[in-house]
């Protein structure tokens, strides 16, 4: 049976990971490899690492570290942050990400979503959405700085019409509370799309994966914090949704 | 020891490469005939589509050099679909090494995504390739067409339907998840596969 995927989210800038990590018996907290390598032993079943600077000289960096951490771990990985052309997302790929995920570069060139997929396979393209709930679910961008018009639910339709391989849905309501995942919009987007939706925002406790993997039927669900600051330890986490019925893999 | 990957346009050699260096093996990626024929295993890879991919290996003599090889091959992901008769990626004719079809899943729900990303099981596993590898053990897939059960199946996975996730035939092995990123099952299965004679 398909398991459900447990996701770390690594922040990452020029080079380093961002927001402190706890890994108490880790040299340097600051090595994206070294924490990867963690993430790996301790189950992890996919990475995220998103680049939040967007610089040139900071893009070289990001494409050597990918490298990087292509030879030193053995499961799949995405890479985001800033990501707007094919050149782009062809130099992240051949250093050895598995996935790249777009995000504002979508909302303003919808058409790229084609031509990646296209190109590279949709397996590989991975379209970020960062909502947030007005009268209605609506997208932003720039991280989160930015409202356009856009409701959620027509944009996440249109961009598995156009390719994406997943979608990324962080709620930015939910992202930072700890209060629990977004579960109406996530539902609404994993039940209505063909695609696997990946959940992200407001994971607090275990309780809280429980419940996007049950009641709003993600495929996956990503985390930085919780799992950054060693409060919910993932094998635990797996341990916990196996006894509750979710098919995770030990 | 001679590991040779085989280089096309399907791309993801890269992520062969590192699992082969992790395992201390440093392969040669290439599409010269002669130092595939030669080679003591040789891997074929993929992701991509399999009617353009056939288009190119038939373009360059790959397609009957790859199904004429005597030593361990290893396809993986389209490179297995690709060594079976035929795909419905394209309606493809495939090398043929196995008399299997390739079909695309059908969905018959709103649960059941296509493609299948992620980690799932293996069972029923039948060959020295999944030596002290246990059942159900999990690697991870990313695929949305599948080849069917058959006589050369040595390892099945059920998603939507129970499908061959590995085939093996003579000196051919196959299988539709990718060694290369299920952790250390993955690289055991590498391994093992180096190992063969």
């Amino acid at each position: 049976m398909l398991t459900k995927r447990i996701i770390p989210c690594l922040d990452i800038k020029d080079g380093e990971t961002v927001k402190g990590v706890n890994f108490v018996d880790l040299r340097s907290a600051g090595d994206p490899v070294e924490l990867a390598k963690r993430y790996v032993e301790q189950g992890a079943d996919e990475l995220v690492f998103l680049d939040i600077t967007a610089t040139v000289e900071a893009r070289k960096t990001l494409v050597e570290l990918v490298g990087k951490i292509a030879t030193a771990i053995n499961i799949p990985f995405t890479v985001g942050g800033g990501i707007s052309t094919i050149a782009d997302v062809d130099a992240l790929l051949n250093a050895g990400a598995d996935k790249v995920s777009i995000n504002s570069s979508a909302v303003k060139n919808p058409e790229l979503i084609n031509q990646l997929s296209k190109q590279f396979g949709a397996q590989c393209i991975v379209v970020a959405i960062d909502t947030k709930l007005y009268d209605d679910w609506k997208v932003y961008v720039k991280g989160g700085r930015e409202a356009t018009s856009i409701y959620t639910k027509h944009w996440a339709k249109e961009v598995e019409e156009r390719g994406a391989g997943e979608i990324l849905l962080t709620s930015m309501n939910n992202d930072g509370t700890k209060s629990g995942f977004a579960l109406d919009i996530t539902n609404w987007c994993a039940t209505q799309l063909q695609i696997p939706v990946i959940a992200s925002g407001g994971a607090g406790n275990k309780q809280h994966f429980l419940d996007v993997f049950n009641k709003a039927n993600a495929d996956a669900a990503l985390a930085a914090s919780v799992f950054h600051f060693g409060e919910i330890p993932i094998p635990d986490l797996k341990h916990y949704l196996k006894e509750n019925g979710i098919s995770v893999r030990i | 020891m001679k590991v040779v990957i085989i280089k096309y346009n399907a791309g993801n050699t890269k992520s062969v490469e590192n699992a082969l260096l992790r395992l201390g093996v440093q392969p040669i990626i290439t599409d010269d005939k002669e130092i595939i024929q030669q080679a003591d295993k040789v891997i074929f890879p993929g992701v991509g589509h399999a009617a353009p991919t056939m288009q190119y290996l038939k373009e360059r003599n790959l397609d009957s050099v790859i199904k004429n090889l005597k030593q361990p091959v290893l396809g993986i992901c389209l490179g297995q679909q690709l060594m079976c008769a035929h795909s419905e990626e394209g309606n493809v004719e495939g090398l043929g090494i196995f008399p299997v079809q390739v079909k695309k899943f059908k969905s018959n729900n709103q649960f059941e995504k296509i493609p299948q990303i992620g980690w799932n099981s293996i069972r029923n596993l039948k060959s020295t390739i999944f030596q002290n590898i246990i059942e159900e053990s999990f690697v991870y897939f990313v695929h949305s067409y599948y080849c069917e059960l058959s006589d050369y199946t040595i390892a099945t996975t059920d998603y939507i339907l129970p499908f061959s996730s590995a085939l093996h035939k003579a000196n051919f092995y196959a299988v539709q998840f990718h060694p290369e990123k299920s952790a250390t099952i993955g690289q055991e299965i590498m391994h093992n596969f180096l190992n063969l004679c």
